[in-house]
């Protein structure tokens, strides 16, 4: 991995075995050099008379030694325990285990300062990531001690330390190129997910909130929790349920909308069709946010417009509560669905205008010769045609559809109540649920098994689209 | 790369009308061509009025929704005026502008040298590495956003708009970077290997030569990452906390589920100030934004 750019990496502080390096003789078997390495990083390469490259492993472990020593609390003749003395490694694996053991508590002197167990978390999760990036370098300098030693006794040229780090830099060039995206992405995604994969094994939440308690590890207690606890299994059951109808309704109406108005278009029969697509456009053109608050006002339940015209033209007696009324739960889902038709169906229109576009005309003669109809041109040349290009956008309208909490949030927040359920209402969907366990209240170890199951799924279903594609190929 | 230009224009007129078509035949096409006007135009009616209507609202002599019509009758610019001098949509905007901008230069800066990098450098670790950006940018990015939370509520990060740009760079990185990996693959490697014998250095030949044929990928992420900050609303939600830090996204919300405010035509007039700008950018740059969709959705 990454190495060059990053020059004082610390490590873990294994129990040292200094042993001197014997002669470097001739005919040494391959392994000895490694073994050296592994025990004494760079030893190896001393061995192997390769003073650069031991020194340049020799600091990595040097760097990490001293790091835990400069972050750490040692002096002589102590009485070592990981949270008071340790450094950055021991004290962050001892943090990552124990999520703390001292509570804040409320002494003659006044509050102490007790362990935070998530920072505690994340220091460990940083330590952790860091021994593992140490580790590659070990693992690598084991294998160029053993490997040039190897080379060596077959008669190879002796290779410099120098020439050795010219050649290095020329591939180091990919890795420092990507380092400072590899750094980003590290400590904002790759770190985030693991911590919030490890959440979902605590006790984290508005019960137990560091710094006042200590969190701890509970195994598989908050998967129980949703799957076996008959309240919650309900709603998860509800909701997952409502969240898949929802993401197939969903596209096959966008879709099947945005089809039929393109062939519309396309259609030589239709005046102005640019004029008619730039219309249609608008509601993919106007941002998602804007267009769903304003519908959530047009189907405000008091005050908004539609329930007055209909009052007004005598079709219901009273005014609708579209989105609050919970003995109509299907009505807020159906108007949900078709505010989503309403804001989906542009981007196929989109879409599969430009596909048309690209059928030779030829074809459509060919069939009319053969005496195919319109249906018939349309079920045999068309739609095959569209398909084959559209189907893997199409997946990842579902997936998006899966997740789309914009619509649901801003339309109904969820709404109208469900007696049923924990902390969700009808219109619910997974994400939107994820989100007020997590913001609204603060039941962080939920929310983050929450996350695990939408990635889950996601996940399979994506990966069944990528298989699909010439992606994984072209690796 | 996408097969299909995106330009949607009438099939070739080659095959209109034939001549030998019999009158009858004329008066069903009249028949069925009046009945495909009748649906456009009540699809057209459809989609138009909500817009119409809110355009409208944003003009009205103010108050709540039940007084909020399409065509107000004295039309006033007083909602604009209360908008920007008695709210903080004004700070709240400008709020949105920096993070977008920010996010449009990291993203494009980083996306563009990392998918270069993919396509163009042999190195190891590259499957490895996009294996892992592949299963990365499957992992829906509120997902990573909520553990952002977390991290930043504990180490006392939040409330930070910079720290909110980073984090969306970081969410779109892994899908971006594929793109522009994508988009590379398919550019002619002839070009670098010329400039590579007259002697141009690795990040020479970037500067100067991929990088101008990259443009219509750099222009595509460049306006989704510019768009994206401003109708985003999990990430500043969950990242952001004092009133004048808000992104105008957040503002808006909180306008319409401020139970007290009825204060509907104010919101109108910031929901029209918000969609006006992003509305013309995604209407003249539609035929870039289809394109790219598109070649996201084939390579994965």
């Amino acid at each position: 991995m990454s190495t060059t750019e990053t020059p004082e990496l610390p490590a873990p502080a294994p129990a040292r075995t200094p042993r001197a390096p014997g002669r470097a003789g001739p005919g040494l078997p391959a392994p000895v050099p490694g073994l050296a390495s592994a025990l004494v990083w760079g030893a190896g390469q001393l061995l192997n008379r390769q003073a650069g490259k031991a020194a340049f492993f020799f600091a990595f472990f040097a760097g990490a030694v001293v790091w835990e020593i400069a972050t750490g609390n040692y002096y002589a003749g102590m009485e070592f325990t990981p949270r008071a003395n340790g450094g950055f490694f021991i004290r962050g694996l001892w943090g990552l285990f124990t999520l703390g053991t001292q509570p804040r508590e409320m002494t003659l002197t006044g509050l102490t300062e007790g362990d935070n167990s998530i920072v505690l978390m994340a220091n460990g999760l940083i330590a952790l990531l860091t021994l593992a990036l140490l580790a590659i370098i070990w693992i690598w300098s084991v294998r160029d001690a053993a490997r040039h030693r190897a080379a060596l006794n077959a008669g190879g040229p002796a290779e410099t330390s120098g020439d050795y780090f010219k050649r290095l830099w020329e591939s180091a060039f990919a890795f420092i190129a990507l380092s400072p995206g590899l750094v980003l992405l590290v400590f904002m995604s790759v770190l985030p997910v693991l911590f919030g994969i490890l959440v979902a094994f605590t006790d984290y939440s508005r019960d137990n909130l560091p710094p006042r308690n200590l969190v701890n590890w509970v195994g598989f207690e908050n998967f129980a929790t949703i799957f076996a606890v008959p309240s919650w299994a309900a709603t998860f059951g509800g909701i997952l349920g409502w969240t898949v109808v929802w993401a197939v309704i969903a596209t096959i109406t966008t879709y099947a909308a945005g089809l039929l108005i393109a062939v519309m278009l396309a259609s030589r029969r239709v005046r102005f069709p640019r004029v008619w697509r730039s219309v249609f456009l608008l509601p993919w053109a106007v941002p998602a946010i804007v267009s769903a608050l304003v519908f959530r006002s047009m189907f405000n339940g008091q005050f908004g417009p539609v329930s007055q015209w209909l009052v007004d033209m005598g079709v219901t007696d009273e005014r609708v509560y579209w989105f609050t009324d919970p003995t109509s739960p299907n009505l807020a889902r159906a108007i949900a669905l078709l505010v989503n038709l309403w804001l989906g169906f542009p981007f196929f229109m989109a879409l599969v205008g430009g596909v048309l576009a690209n059928i030779p005309e030829s074809y459509y003669d060919a069939a009319r010769i053969d005496g195919a109809g319109p249906l018939q041109q349309f079920r045999y040349i068309t739609l095959p045609i569209v398909q084959r290009t559209v189907t893997p956008l199409i997946i990842l309208s579902f997936v998006h559809n899966f997740n789309n909490f914009g619509v649901i949030y801003f339309l109904t927040e969820g709404g109208p109540d469900n007696v049923d359920y924990r902390f969700a209402g009808s219109t619910d969907l997974l994400v939107t649920w994820l989100f007020k366990l997590t913001l609204d209240n603060r039941l962080y170890n939920i929310g983050a098994v929450m996350s695990l199951v939408i990635f889950m799924i996601v996940g399979v279903i994506s990966v069944v689209n990528l298989n699909r594609t010439k992606a994984i190929r072209e690796l | 790369m996408a097969a299909i230009p995106a330009k949607t224009g009438r099939r070739p007129s080659a095959a209109r009308r034939g001549q030998g078509i019999e009158s009858r035949q004329r008066v069903r096409d009249g028949a069925t061509s009046a009945f495909m006007h009748l649906v456009l135009l009540m699809v057209a009616v459809i989609v138009i009025y909500p817009l119409v209507w809110v355009v409208g609202s944003s003009f009205g002599p103010g108050g709540g929704l039940a007084n909020a019509t399409p065509i107000p009758e004295n039309a006033t610019f007083d909602n604009y005026v209360h908008l920007f001098t008695q709210t903080n949509y004004g700070r709240w905007y400008l709020n949105s502008l920096y993070v977008a901008v920010l996010n449009m230069v990291g993203s494009v800066a980083l996306s563009a040298l990392c998918g270069w990098v993919f396509a163009r450098v042999r190195f190891r670790g590259r499957k490895a590495s996009m294996l892992g950006i592949l299963i990365l940018q499957m992992f829906p990015s509120f997902l990573t956003a909520i553990a952002v939370y977390m991290l930043f509520l504990n180490f006392g990060l939040l409330d930070s708009l910079t720290g909110l740009a980073l984090v969306s760079i970081a969410a779109a990185l892994p899908y971006n970077t594929w793109l522009m990996k994508g988009y590379t693959d398919n550019l002619p490697a002839s070009l670098d290997e010329a400039a590579a014998i007259d002697g141009a250095g690795r990040l020479t030949i970037f500067r100067k030569i991929v990088l101008p044929l990259m443009r219509p990928m750099l222009t595509f992420v460049a306006i989704t990452s510019f768009t994206a900050p401003w109708m985003d609303f999990i990430l500043p939600r969950l990242l952001l906390q004092s009133n004048s830090k808000q992104t105008v996204a957040l503002g808006l919300f909180q306008m319409i589920t401020d139970q007290y405010s009825n204060d509907f035509t104010t919101f109108a007039a910031g929901a029209v100030a918000l969609a006006l700008p992003i509305t013309i950018l995604y209407i003249v740059l539609q035929r870039h934004l289809v394109t790219g969709a598109m070649a996201g959705a084939e390579k994965g």
